[in-house]
């Protein structure tokens, strides 16, 4: 693992790091089943992938599953028009949801009875390329400024405009863009003389849509135009140098993942029947760079998976909690498995978590009765089991809250410290976690999302910046 | 006439406020080069820090000690927690990744400012907080020049904020510890040769930024009187803005910075209209880059290659 050391190191090339890269397989037939995962080239895998997203609701998959679907595949169109403009040109976007939001109103005022007497309704063919192509104007008129701002700069210009966008939407001409309420009934998408309307033919649109946008931008990542912005991410002045026209390249990364962004937001229009301006606020975006920076900015499949991982966290899994309490504790178990070496380090662990808990429950309960009154929230032989274990007091909403801030801080702590203070620390995470999840997560889900996708950035940032899929950037040494 | 200068003082107030949270910005992109987003929420934690002060001595309206006291504990324990909370930030989200490419701390910091946000917002609900200020401080009893107030929280919020601002050019300035932050600002690689000591002095900038944060988030919620967790991100962008038009890395540019927003503001809202202020701001920040990028009082950077 020697790409796992600080900082950029001495001499390390790209060559280096692939070399380095070739020498981490795993042990045994894992290896070799990577290595045969490998050869697959990159359109055999999306071929493969977009078929099991279409053969997907055959399983029976459907009503609310199939509209996190919808909403995962939306996120997973957004990040990869995301990726043009942060994975590969290197410029931080930090309005990119207006423009998802410029395509959703761009459609409802096209097709919908929002304008005139009786409203225009022109077809999808019409309307998506009316749409597109404001959307490309806009993305040049939002990168002009990137043509003389470094990224921070960038990054606040770019921030100013989703909120101008939202105060826009929000306050002028109610009338035509609805103000607070939004525009609502608008017209499904009409294509091919068939009409959209159920879920699962927004569905199946969003699978095709997305794989056709990626086989695009996999064809763009491969030219002169990709290369480009590749090399204008790494060293602008280098690449000035090239011959590459810096500037024009920029804007065209921005009028691309505006256009990707703005077809995003047409079906997305198209799919809810109505927009609201909030749908277009700050969370979405940090949604969408969340499962782009999960997955590893910089590759289209990476931000794909990150996307859909992110979304089916957010919407799915934390909204049945049934299952989610074997997934919880799954996953943390498998995590320690795998992560935990030597096997006397993992058996110390987790002996002190299991002492840890009896001592405290055993102190608690001879405190005062009413501290591990509540019991176990979850159900079947998880909450048997953790009986005696875990403290659970008679009204720990409050205690479950600050508890999982504390979780959260402790994880990103955990990442960082010396191994042997992540073997100190992992018992008394190990229980605060369960403690939350007992006293406030299985019961309500919902509201500590939000602060996990925040947490998610934070730590991938710090432990693994290269993402899920993403191939780690080696900085050669200057 | 009158109004005119009602507004001047109001626009002075907070202009004020955000040359304190301005500070901070320009201080940490002195050292690290990079925009602590997160810093706006780190004013929202003074804020509440102060409400919840309030509300340990008996609520705003049967204050169980001396109103000066009360203040004095507000503003310390602010200072102190956000300071805090600005030093653990940097160790753990910024000093891993102080060597990586610059979008990185990008994201991390508005990770940060995401996370904070959402963590007050579950800890805390979503109701605005009140702090009440005209139950404990009498704002009758401020300077009357003809038919211009300045009332008591606006005096204390200037003096307070002149006092500190004084201070920290006086730290930085003339103090061996402000020669070390100027000399990591400078060149972190050379400063690190000469045996300073550059995590400390990355640390203390934080935590001096972060205090400041605080302080202000304290005057923000005598002088608005509302507190919710979503207050740091607007307050945070037009403290950028000020940092960005008085030269980011400079102080006094950030205090001059902070006093133009705060005017510019008011005179807005008096003579326009309330709901222009923010695009307002937003256009001197636009003109302000593409005509002077390196802001009123800032020192234009060459590139080195």
């Amino acid at each position: 693992m020697s790409v796992e050391s600080q900082g950029p190191q001495v001499g390390a090339d790209e060559w280096v790091a692939r070399q380095a890269h070739r020498r981490e397989y795993l042990p045994s037939w894992l290896g070799r089943a990577q290595r045969a995962g490998e050869r697959v080239g990159w359109w055999p895998r999306l071929a493969v992938a977009g078929l099991a997203g279409l053969v997907l609701p055959l399983l029976g998959i459907g009503g609310f599953q199939l509209q996190v679907g919808i909403d995962a595949l939306v996120i997973a169109l957004l990040a990869v028009g995301l990726n043009i403009v942060v994975g590969w040109t290197g410029l931080l976007d930090l309005g990119y949801v207006a423009f998802f939001g410029f395509g959703a109103y761009g459609y409802a005022l096209l097709s919908s009875a929002q304008i005139g007497t009786t409203g225009i309704h022109l077809p999808y063919y019409l309307s998506l390329p009316i749409v597109l192509i404001g959307a490309a104007l806009l993305g040049l008129a939002v990168g002009l400024p990137s043509r003389r701002l470094s990224g921070d700069y960038l990054a606040i210009v770019t921030l100013f405009f989703g909120e101008a966008f939202v105060e826009f939407t929000n306050n002028v001409a109610p009338s035509k863009l609805g103000g607070p309420n939004g525009i609502t009934s608008i017209d499904p998408i009409k294509i091919f003389g068939i009409q959209l309307t159920t879920n699962a033919s927004y569905y199946y649109l969003l699978v095709i849509v997305l794989v056709v946008t990626m086989a695009v931008l996999r064809l763009l990542d491969t030219s002169r135009t990709g290369r480009a912005w590749r090399a204008v991410r790494e060293d602008p002045l280098a690449a000035a140098a090239m011959t590459i026209p810096v500037n024009r390249v920029k804007l065209l990364a921005f009028a691309c993942g505006a256009m990707v962004a703005a077809l995003a937001g047409t079906i997305y229009a198209a799919q809810q029947a109505s927009v609201f301006p909030t749908d277009f606020d700050t969370p979405i975006l940090i949604l969408i760079y969340a499962g782009l920076i999960l997955g590893g900015a910089g590759s289209i499949a990476g931000a794909v998976t990150g996307a859909l991982v992110v979304m089916v966290i957010y919407d799915g899994l934390l909204r049945s909690p049934a299952e989610a309490s074997y997934l919880f504790y799954g996953l943390i178990v498998l995590t320690l498995l795998a992560k935990l070496r030597p096997w006397r380090r993992l058996a110390l662990v987790l002996a002190a978590t299991v002492a840890l808990g009896f001592a405290a429950h055993a102190i608690a309960a001879a405190i005062s009765a009413s501290a591990v009154a509540g019991g176990p929230q979850s159900g079947g032989w998880i909450a048997d089991a953790l009986r005696y274990w875990v403290i659970v007091p008679a009204n720990a909403q409050v205690a479950g809250n600050f508890g999982f801030v504390v979780l959260i801080c402790l994880l990103v702590a955990l990442v960082q410290v010396s191994s042997r203070w992540r073997t100190i620390l992992l018992p008394p995470t190990l229980f605060l976690a369960s403690f939350v999840w007992e006293t406030r997560l299985v019961v309500e889900p919902s509201i500590t999302r939000q602060l996990m996708i925040g947490a998610i950035l934070i730590v991938m940032m710090n432990a693994r910046p290269q993402g899920l899929l993403g191939q780690r950037r080696v900085e050669v040494a200057t | 006439m009158s109004f005119f200068f009602q507004e001047l003082v109001n626009g002075l107030t907070t202009g004020a406020l955000y040359s304190l949270v301005a500070l901070g910005f320009s201080m940490v992109y002195g050292v690290l080069k990079l925009l602590n987003f997160a810093h706006g929420d780190v004013y929202m934690i003074g804020a509440y820090v102060g409400f919840f002060v309030i509300q340990w001595f008996g609520g705003a309206a049967h204050v169980s000690i001396p109103v000066p006291l009360l203040l004095a504990i507000m503003f310390v324990l602010a200072a102190g927690l956000c300071g805090g909370l600005g030093v653990a930030i940097e160790r753990f989200a910024y000093r891993p990744l102080r060597d990586a490419p610059r979008i990185a701390p990008l994201i991390t910091a508005i990770g940060i400012s995401f996370f904070l946000e959402n963590a007050v917002l579950l800890l805390f609900g979503t109701q605005y907080r009140i702090y009440n200020t005209p139950e404990f401080i009498s704002l009758s009893s401020g300077i009357r020049i003809g038919s211009v107030t300045i009332d008591s929280v606006q005096i204390m919020v200037l003096v307070l904020s002149v006092v500190l601002m004084a201070g920290l050019q006086l730290l930085v300035n003339r103090t061996k510890w402000g020669k070390q932050v100027r000399a990591v600002a400078a060149d972190r690689e050379a400063a690190e040769m000469l045996g300073i000591n550059v995590n400390f002095t990355i640390s203390m900038t934080f935590f001096l930024g972060s205090a400041l944060a605080g302080v202000a988030g304290v005057m923000g919620g005598l002088l608005f009187n509302q507190v919710t967790n979503t207050i740091g991100f607007i307050v945070g962008l037009k403290a950028f803005t000020a940092a960005v038009v008085g030269g980011i890395g400079s102080l006094p540019g950030a205090m001059l910075g902070g006093l133009l927003i705060g005017l510019a503001e008011s005179f807005t809202i008096g003579y326009i209209s309330s709901t222009y202020s923010n695009l307002l701001v937003f256009a001197l920040l636009i003109i302000v880059l593409l005509v002077r990028p390196s802001g009123l009082l800032g020192r234009a950077q060459l590139q080195k290659v």
